[in-house]
Formats: C-alpha cells, structure tokens, sequence
C-alpha cells in the first residue's frame, strides 16, 4: 500500500506564462506531501500535471511506473483524486453519488455506505447534493475520490471554506487515511494545516520551489526569535527591557511581549522572580516561513 | 452493481427526471402545441364567405332548392338595399363580395385585400351563372366534373400535427439535453473527474446516447396515446417504423446539441444556441404547419435538415400508410447528418473549461 511519485524538471507554459517553472520533488510510499503556496504560485497546476489531468510542457512525472498522461486503468484504480470544484452529478444524491462512482471503478454498492458512515454523512445519505453545505460537499467529495480504496489520494484545498469544527474533523479523517499506508499529496494555503498533517511540504511561487522539508526544519531554519507573553501584572515593560537576552520588548492589548534568542535563561529569571502570569512561549510557525520567503504583496 | 456504462445512464436518467425544469420542455411543452393544434384548430373548415346582395339577382332568388342548399354551405348570403353602403363594407373587410344584377349582367365586386377569397367569391359566381344559363338553354351539359380527393390531402389536423410535433419534441429534448449536460459537466468539473476514473471515453456519449433515446422513445408513447385517446388519431399499418426513424432522428440532434456543448462556454450559452438551432429548424421543417405553399428556396433550405427528414418519415409510415420504402432514405439520410456532425464535434471535444 501507498506508492510513490516522482517529479523531473517539470515545466508547464501557457503562451508567454511559466506556470510551472522547472519543478521536481520526490514523495515516498505512505508520506503525507503538501504543496504550499499563495494563489496563482502554481500548485494546482503542478497537482493537475502529476493527476494526469494535464499534459507537462517539459519534464516527466511517474507513479509507481506509469505516465499518469496516458489514461491506463491500472494506474487510475490506484489514484484517487479530489477536485478543487465540486464535481458531482446534479440532483443525485449523497449516496447515489459514491453509489455512481463505485460503478465506475467497477465497486459494489456496501463500500457507499462505509464512506458515508467514515466522512459522517450518513444522515445526509439521501438529500441531494444540491442540498450540502459546503462543508458536507467537500467531505463527500473526499469520500468520492476513496470510494476504490487508492493507493494514492490527491487533494486540493480540502479544508478551503470550512469551520474550524469540520476542519479539525477532516483533518483527524486525513491523518488516519494516511494512517493506514496511503500517499496523500495535498495542496493548501493553511499553514497550520500543512504544519499538523504534512510530513514534508514544497512551498511554491511563481512556478517555482523555494523550500521543500519537514515543516519543523523550515521553521527551525528561519531563525526567528522565541516571542514570550506574559501578564502586565507580573512585570512591567521597563523591568522586562533588563533582562538578560530580552531582545525587543512592547506592551500589546492585555500583554507584555519579550522576543529572545536565549529563552531559557530568560524564562529562569522571571520564574525566579515568580512573574510567570498569564505566561506563553511561541516559536516562528510556519506561516512566517511562508510570508518570508514569498513575501507580502497581495495575488491573485 | 451497475455496469459504468450503465451506472452513467442511470445517473443522468435522475439528473433528468428530478429537473422539473427540463421534464416540462421535453413533455409538457411540446403535449401543449398537440393540444393546441390537434384539439382547438381542429374541424375549423375554410371559412365561410359573406356576400352581400343588393336588390333582385335573378340567379340566386330563381335558385333551386337543392342548389342554394349546397351554395348555403360556402357562402352566407345578406340581402341589402344600398350599394353604397353594401361597398362600405366591402371596402372595410366586413364582407367578401357585392352582387347586383344589371338586366342581363351580374355584378360581383370584389376587394383585392384578400386575394383568396376574391378568387372563391369569382369562381363561385361564375360556376352559379354558367349553370343558370345552361337550365335555360335546357341542354344538358357535354361535360361532368367530378372531384375525388386523395388520401394525403384528407389527412386531418391530427394526423398532421402528430408525427410533426413530435418530430419537434424530440429534436428539442435530444438537443438540450445533450448540450446542457456535456457543458454543466464540464464547467462543474465532473467531466475531468470522469477522465480520471477508468472508463472509455465513449462510454460517457454512450450514456448521452442511450438516455436521450428512452426519453424519445417515451416521447412518442405519450404523444400517440394522448393523440389517439383525445383527437382521434388513426395509425395507418406501419406506425412501428417510427421506432427506427426515431433513434436516427436522435442520433442527428445529439449531435447537434454535443456541437453546441463543445462550442459553449456556459450553460446559458449551450440553452442559447440549442434554440437558436431548433426553434428556426422546426419551422422550417414542417413541425408547426405544412411547407407546401413555401417559396422553392425555402424547402430547399428545409431539406438540408434533418428534422424534416424525420417529420416526412414519420408522416409516411405513421398516417399515410406506407411500408417500410419510406423510411430508407429518411434513415440515410439523418445518419449521415449524425455522422458528420458527431465527427466534428468529437473533434471540439474539451474535457475542460
């Protein structure tokens, strides 16, 4: 279980436009592989291409072996694949819709009902998917791309628009997927997301990639100073400034910020001092990864 | 489980049947023309002609019973005394003729508004005075007309408008429905979804193919049993024929309508341009009423489509009562519409937007 998935040089242009722009990466069997990027950077071009969706301009992609361009059904039962759009046959139902797409891949009608029961939807097995929130319409479309069990499951933007309640649920759903032995490859703009389910991620700008490692070597290669929170109450701003390795520190809303490149000593001393109210430590995530190496401005 | 091919089918089958929508322009809409045509037009008969007599016409007042009898059934006969105003009305569009008899001459005025009538009102007239002057001359006449009309002609309103309007309806559902369906599932990325998945190409068409046949053959069913229920429909030997005809006739409009999916970008677009193509071709085709009397340039325009094919096919075999003959080159002919246009549209193919 699980394949892997190889990526060479890939280019795809479209006219003048370098949507992807020399792009190579590899993902290993049962890896969870995340493609990061701001819009218009060119991973869902990159994911399309490596789906088999669209043709490389240049380069090669291979799964297990095959050309995922030339349709072959031995490949294509061993991927499943989520679409940004929801895709579904209109005035069908939920379970119509796994019922239909289990046909295809030539799957009886018992497996419809374990995904509706596993994406939790089986009280809404029989409304029309016109019907679903959006939420419920991802989760179903989730469900789609498993209903033959691949090997390999591709994902773009799954938790795009969702509550945080369905996201956090979605995202417990994909860890035990990949769980059991699966490749998932997902694309995403939710750092967070990337940082709780990813073993690796790429981040990807202008059809290209600035970074590709686990998400805790990135931030940890980012040198960012450890930021320290604590209550007013337990110091003051001028008494924060002389503490040993405090580096910058300013009073927001309800708190007292201290950045330092040595937090152990620092967090000593203040518990010496017993001022440790309302304390919390963060270290760089990896949305400031993100916002460094791509930078600010507004895309598309 | 289902076959893919299969599962499609029935996938497409509800997509179809749970639009209200959709159901009411393939069915409802059409069932109302039969309605309209076959039951509220029906029996109407060539209206009658109004003349006005002024003063004494010996031809009509010295009439024989049985002649003015007959007479009675084309014309409505008013007696006046001013000419004046009997011209008045004749000039208005009020009545069709004026007579008046002059010592030997009888007078007709006529208005050449409607030129029809101001024939019927003349060639009335004359056939009233060669027969008075015959029972005068008391010579029987050397000749005898007698008129027989011919099966085509007696067809009434329902015999035509039956094959015909179905032959609309089922261009119309065939149509849409192929259009509609081929570009909703591209713009909503289903199509690219089913390029994923491992099934031929052909089967998605197959599906199309396949329901968009039922549908006509459901069609025809609701057609013939209302028409021969309510107006009185009589199917001559070979109705069955229709069968074949319409599955040709389907294949012909998918491909129009799987045309119109390649080309259009929404589905606004595809319902556009299926009307844009349909609506002219079924006049222009006979759907709504017979051709005969058009201009030689337009029935030539009207047999470079394949609507009127279907609708001669199915008028032979289904009320004129001829054999399996008729539908030969109707056949050929609506398939090798099928097959050109089908090519050219697998060739505009897009899986996606």
């Amino acid at each position: 279980m699980g394949a892997s998935i190889t990526v060479d040089g890939l280019v795809m242009t479209y006219g003048s436009l370098r949507a992807v722009d020399d792009i190579s990466f590899t993902v290993g069997p049962g890896e969870f592989f995340g493609l990061l990027g701001p819009n218009g950077a060119g991973k869902t071009t990159t994911l399309e291409t490596v789906e088999g969706l669209r043709k490389a301009t240049a380069g090669r992609v291979d799964i297990d072996g095959f050309d995922p361009w030339k349709r072959q059904p031995e490949l294509q039962r061993r991927i499943g694949v989520q679409l940004q759009s929801s895709s579904f046959f209109e005035r069908l139902t939920a379970r119509e819709q796994l019922v239909t797409f289990a046909a295809l891949y030539g799957i009886g009608t018992d497996r419809a009902d374990d995904l509706l029961e596993q994406v939790g939807l089986v009280d809404k097995a029989d409304s029309p998917v016109e019907d679903l929130s959006g939420g419920q319409k991802q989760r179903l479309s989730i469900a789609c791309a498993l209903v033959h069990d691949p090997e390999v499951l591709f994902l773009d933007e799954p938790t795009a628009a969702l509550d945080p309640q369905s996201r956090r649920n979605l995202w417990d759903f994909l860890q035990g997927l990949n769980g059991s032995g699966r490749t998932v490859v997902l694309t995403t703009h939710y750092m967070e997301e990337a940082e709780t389910l990813c073993d690796r991620v790429a981040i990807i700008d202008h059809g290209r990639i600035l970074e590709l490692d686990t998400p805790d070597a990135l931030i940890r290669s980012l040198d960012v100073p450890t930021r320290i929170r604590l209550d007013p109450e337990a110091i003051t701003v001028d008494a924060a400034r002389v503490l040993t390795g405090a580096l910058d520190v300013h009073s927001t809303a309800g708190s007292v910020v201290i950045e330092t490149r040595e937090p152990g000593p620092l967090l000593a001393e203040l518990a010496s001092r017993d001022a440790l109210e309302g304390l919390a430590v963060s270290k760089g995530t990896l949305e400031d990864v993100f916002l460094s190496r791509t930078g600010r401005e507004y895309r598309a | 489980m289902r076959s893919p091919l299969m599962s499609l089918m029935v996938a497409m089958a509800k997509g179809f049947v749970r639009d209200k929508m959709t159901l009411f322009w393939a069915v409802a809409f059409p069932l109302m023309f039969l309605i309209l045509f076959g039951g509220i037009f029906t029996d109407q008969g060539a209206a009658k002609l109004d003349v006005v007599q002024v003063g004494q016409v010996a031809v009509l007042d010295e009439m024989p019973d049985q002649a003015r009898e007959a007479l009675g059934e084309g014309f409505d006969i008013e007696k006046v005394t001013s000419l004046d105003a009997a011209l008045g009305q004749l000039k208005d569009g009020d009545v069709d003729g004026v007579v008046t008899q002059d010592g030997d001459k009888v007078v007709v005025h006529f208005s050449a508004a409607d030129q029809v009538k101001a024939a019927q009102v003349q060639g009335w007239f004359q056939g009233i005075v060669q027969a008075a002057n015959q029972s005068v001359a008391d010579t029987p006449p050397a000749f005898q007309l007698q008129t027989e009309q011919v099966e085509d002609e007696s067809l009434e309103q329902i015999q035509y408008v039956t094959p015909s309007l179905l032959g609309w309806a089922v261009a119309m559902s065939a149509a849409f429905g192929a259009a509609l369906n081929l570009v909703s599932w591209r713009v909503n990325g289903l199509l690219r979804r089913l390029r994923l998945a491992p099934i031929r190409t052909s089967s998605v068409v197959m599906a199309r193919i396949g329901v968009s046949l039922v549908v006509a053959l459901g069609q025809a069913a609701i057609f013939i049993g209302l028409a021969t229920a309510a107006f009185g429909l009589k199917l001559s030997g070979w109705w069955p024929l229709i069968i074949p005809l319409l599955a040709a006739g389907t294949l012909s409009f998918l491909s129009i309508g799987m045309l119109g999916g390649a080309v259009s970008k929404t589905e606004e677009g595809a319902i556009g341009l299926a009307n844009f193509i349909v609506l002219p071709m079924a006049f222009l085709s006979g759907s709504f009423f017979p051709l005969d009397g058009a201009p030689k340039w337009l029935q030539i325009v009207s047999n470079c489509l394949p609507l009127k094919h279907l609708n001669d096919g199915m008028l032979d075999v289904m009320v004129r009562g001829q054999g399996p003959s008729a539908i030969v080159l109707p056949m050929i002919i609506l398939l090798g519409f099928a097959l050109v246009l089908g090519t050219i549209a697998a060739r505009l193919f897009r899986w996606d937007t």
